[in-house]
């Protein structure tokens, strides 16, 4: 029979304030197995500790209950004890007499009898304790990291600069993400492409880094340490190797009629195109959808253009394999649809637009070249109203809950520009609240209504109506109790931000949770932003939750930072309270295979041992590595054959009975 | 009602703890209440099991600890690592074995640390709920709560009122397994 | 029967169904109300003063004869407040006080100041009879 010890702490007055330790000591004595039993001031103490040690080794103890504060506080410290002398670390039970007595009863004979039952409860499981090794596996030392804005960037740039192997992995035909688009940037007004495409070239040059552009993940499996990852790469019908990115097979498209999602739609684009002047890579790509060829079949001018032999009308998707270590998730957003916001006369009116497209208006490279027009008639708008929360900080079921925290910044940032370019434009700004928390925000905030005159008013929008070729901005001053109605050229709706609709998928196959509003979830709020909870998956960027640019980056560079973590280990040690399955029991149901949630359960065609023979069975094997140790399979398993090591059936049922005793 | 409780305890302790009488006597005294025992079974003092996932439910617990916030020494906690771990025959046997109440404490669902632990826990737990009147065990026994590691002041709550639910519903009895009894 | 019981504001809120608490005071019902010129309490002002207890004051307010019932601002308000329907039950209340339960064409004209320009919408809400 094990031999255990038990070691009652006083915790200072904290336990022995309110439970009788020595009774305890004494009581558990005729426990089963029991062959000494101590108390001590401090037993996390180094005395205490090495009160155990020696006892360990005196009386050649296999294991030890240590009755003291929670085991979430010193469970660790009691099983490195424990392993100093030579003792396995999963021979050591807790019994919290602290959190879970002490601390909650006033009646020092009522918590003493609690003490002892839950003592009681801890020899019992002790008992059944088998020695447990946690698993090791090796870590393939690349990561992936799925989304190419300037969160993805980022991360990817920090990994591959400490010397690691990254692969990007992005969807559409070049890297730069949202912040391609934008014109200028708060709260510095530096030019957004001026800070962002250095780091697109330095991505594309960096010898650790492979971009996958025009790519999908299309499935994971695997776990931390050795994701398997199907890329699959989109056909450009461009030959990449052969591709001088020219241009001149845009130049020479008849079909110039596709909407161009780089400008929000706001212009037109060729069949064949290169997102924007910057684009990285600076490839082609065909869209099939547009293109004559490919829906006439009768056309070929692009072919003809090109000199380097670079279109492939013929090309394929093609699908890699890659195995990853870590993953990195910076799916980015994108702007709500504001179909169910009729009153602003969104979908039917071309001056009102939302802020991204009013960035694009804004920008040189825009729809119109950067002139602040109106694109109902193309002339100059003599008033500018901008509308915030729009979707944002919503509860009518049609909107958001949350504030989308990067609207106020560029909404002062895009009246800002305006008046800098034209004084005589009216801007006004429509706010519930005005939130610039952050480094020199409010300032630049203040500068906006300061410095340039935007009328900021409290109040919200009623409704916008199309009035003599104008629009009639019905609103509410709310400081003044007083209704509005403001003659407008322009309507710019700040529409709140949602996560990428891609995610979802993403998100699903690599189990990482979302939460109500399809933000990844993070493994802790506070104390582990940017993991998920799925191991060896991290968070990076607006997938995570509403963020600005410093604040993207800065996680961004955070992810990295615990992606190199893992990386810089040639081990990982696992938890050993896996499930573990009896084959003799099994009978191949697949009952736990259909509810573990981290896919860690398979079935094998195996040769067991029943009853002196030898038989060909279905049996279920699990996964020690990506096992969690929920015990979710423990419970389904209708034969009793799945259970759950350092949490068995036998121990939890040998708890019930000691208190029910 | 009183009576049986006493009577098995007081056959327990001696057979299990011969040689210890002085030590155990202060613990055995407070269980077996003598003097409040008669008195129509107002010191009925319920014998409850709540397990509690290590995630939430076992840090709330904990919470509830450190912000010295009292229920009633009759909630024993078992640690299990998730909810879905708790087996439907854990609360039979502990129902079985003499236990008044069993509570089933996980995360918040949609919280699980485990990602859908606590969703398993709720439909098992239905189920197992629905038909424990056919077991001969009042389902007000039992309950399910959901507990974050935020909430000591709810676990503190929640279990205040459930062993208050447990007093008046009295002892278990029906389930009481004879041989348990002696 | 006593219309203004402990607490008028806790009946408002149960007749209504409406929580006035979750108002974030965007204003975006007294933006959109169409009868914002006619009315002494807009409507944002109306839901404040019940999360307040002011019902005293919004008894002899105009705004319970002038509103249309149109319900734009229940239709509007990005946080599913329902400022209408807080104006239904007041109204309601006030109706009560009286000993009635409903009114009738004849009273009309002494709560809607004699105007040629009275939309047939404000005739029928004054009428209204709240079903909940």
């Amino acid at each position: 029979m094990l031999k255990i010890g038990v070691f009652v702490c006083w915790c200072g007055s904290n336990i022995a304030g309110t439970v009788d330790v020595k009774a305890v000591v004494e009581a558990v004595k005729a426990e089963p197995g029991v062959v000494f039993s101590t108390d001590y001031q401090y037993m996390c103490s180094e005395g205490g500790q090495s009160a155990i040690r020696q006892a360990i080794k005196e009386y050649e103890l296999g294991g030890v209950v240590i009755c003291a504060c929670s085991p979430r506080m010193h469970e660790t410290t009691f099983r490195k004890a424990a392993e100093a002398a030579g003792l396995n670390p999963y021979m050591v039970e807790i019994a919290n007499i602290r959190e879970h007595c002490s601390w909650i009863h006033k009646d020092k004979e009522e918590a003493t009898e609690k003490a002892v039952v839950l003592c009681r409860a801890a020899i019992a499981k002790l008992n059944l304790n088998k020695p447990l090794f946690p698993g090791e596996s090796g870590v393939v030392k690349r990561a992936l990291v799925i989304g190419g804005g300037i969160a993805g960037i980022q991360t990817a740039l920090d990994i591959a600069d400490a010397g690691y192997e990254v692969d990007i992995v992005e969807k559409s035909p070049t890297i730069g993400g949202r912040m391609a688009q934008l014109d200028k940037t708060f709260p510095t007004l530096d030019c957004a492409a001026c800070i962002l495409t250095p780091k697109m070239v330095e991505a594309a040059a960096h010898e650790k880094i492979r971009l996958f552009t025009y790519s999908e993940v299309e499935e994971v499996s695997g776990y931390v340490g050795s994701f398997r990852v199907k890329i699959r790469q989109k056909a450009r019908s461009v030959n990449r190797e052969l591709c001088n990115g020219c241009g001149e097979c845009i130049v020479k498209c008849p079909s110039k009629t596709a909407s161009n999602a780089f400008d929000e739609g706001l212009s037109k684009r060729s069949a064949i195109y290169i997102p924007f002047a910057q684009a990285v890579p600076n490839l082609p790509v065909i869209d099939r959808e547009a293109c004559l060829r490919f829906q006439t079949g009768k056309c070929g001018l692009c072919e003809i253009a090109c000199s380097a032999k670079a279109i492939d009308y013929e090309q394929e998707d093609e699908t890699i394999t890659e195995e990853y270590g870590a993953i990195v998730l910076a799916t980015g957003y994108r702007p709500m649809s504001l179909d169910r916001y009729d009153e602003f006369q969104y979908s039917q009116s071309p001056d009102v637009l939302t802020s991204l497209e009013f960035e694009r208006i804004l920008n040189a490279s825009g729809p119109t070249g950067g002139s602040l027009l109106r694109l109902s008639n193309g002339e100059k708008p003599k008033s500018i109203v901008f509308i915030q929360c729009v979707g944002s900080r919503s509860d009518d079921g049609c909107g958001k809950s949350y504030c989308s925290k990067i609207c106020c910044m560029y909404t002062a940032k895009q009246a800002m520009l305006v008046k800098d370019k034209y004084p005589d434009i009216d801007v006004t700004v429509f706010y519930i609240d005005v939130r610039t928390p952050g480094k020199n925000f409010d300032e630049f905030y203040r500068r906006a209504a300061e410095a340039y005159g935007v009328r900021y008013v409290k109040g919200m929008v009623g409704k916008v109506a199309e009035w003599k070729g104008r629009l009639q901005v019905q609103a509410v001053d709310l400081l003044e109790d007083k209704q509005l109605l403001i003659d407008a050229d322009m309507v710019v709706l700040a529409a709140a931000i949602e996560p990428d609709p891609g995610a979802r998928k993403i998100g699903a196959m690599l189990a990482v949770n979302m939460d109500q509003n399809d933000f990844f979830t993070e493994a802790h709020p506070k104390l582990r932003p940017v993991e998920s909870p799925t191991a060896g998956v991290f968070l990076s960027g607006m997938c995570q939750g509403p963020k600005d640019i410093p604040e993207t980056v800065a996680q961004a560079g955070a992810a990295a930072v615990k992606v190199l973590g893992l990386l810089s280990k040639d081990k990982l040690v696992g938890n050993p309270c896996v499930a573990i399955s009896d084959e003799t029991l099994c009978n191949g149901c697949s009952s736990c295979e259909a509810l573990c949630p981290y896919d860690a359960i398979t079935f094998e065609e195996k040769q067991v041992m029943v009853q002196g023979r030898r038989e060909t069975r279905r049996v279920a094997m699990v996964n020690e590595t990506m096992c969690q140790g929920c015990g979710a399979c423990t419970v389904a398993c209708p034969s009793g054959a799945m259970d759950l090591k350092g949490f068995t059936n036998r121990q939890i049922m040998a708890e019930v009975d000691a208190i029910c005793r | 009602m009183p009576m049986s409780t006493e009577s098995q305890v007081q056959a327990n302790a001696p057979a299990k703890a011969p040689t210890n009488a002085p030590a155990n006597a202060p613990a055995n005294t407070l269980i077996n209440t003598p003097g409040n025992e008669e008195k129509d079974g107002k010191a009925f003092r319920p014998l409850i099991v709540s397990f509690c996932c290590n995630w939430c439910s076992y840090a709330g617990a904990d919470l509830a600890g450190s912000s010295r916030l009292t229920y009633p020494a009759d909630v024993k906690i078992i640690r299990v690592p998730c909810s879905c771990r708790i087996n439907p025959l854990f609360i039979l046997r502990a129902f079985q074995r003499g236990a008044d109440g069993v509570i089933v404490n996980g995360c918040h669902p949609g919280d699980c640390h485990y990602s859908t632990g606590n969703f398993y826990t709720r439909r098992r737990m239905a189920l197992l709920f629905s038909m424990l009147d056919f077991l001969g065990i009042e389902k007000e026994r039992t309950r399910v709560e959901w507990v974050s590691a935020a909430e000591g002041a709810r676990f503190a709550s929640v279990m205040r009122e459930f062993v208050e639910q447990i007093r008046r519903l009295g002892e278990n009895k029906k389930l009481g397994d004879i041989r348990c009894k002696e | 029967m006593s219309p203004v019981r402990s607490e008028p504001a806790e009946i408002v809120t149960e007749m209504s169904g409406v929580n006035p608490r979750k108002c974030m005071r965007c204003g975006k019902c007294s933006a959109t109300c169409p009868s914002f010129s006619k009315i002494d309490i807009p409507p944002h002002r109306f839901v404040m003063m019940v999360e307040n207890g002011e019902i005293e004051a919004l008894l002899s307010s105009q705004l319970l004869w002038k509103c249309l019932s149109c319900f734009a601002c229940v239709e509007r308000c990005p946080r599913g407040v329902e400022p209408s329907k807080l104006v239904e039950a007041v109204r309601l209340l006030q109706i009560r006080g009286q000993g009635k339960n409903y009114r009738t064409p004849d009273d009309v004209p002494q709560f809607v100041e004699a105007d040629e320009e009275i939309p047939q919408q404000l005739i029928t809400s004054t009428l209204r009879k709240y079903s909940k």
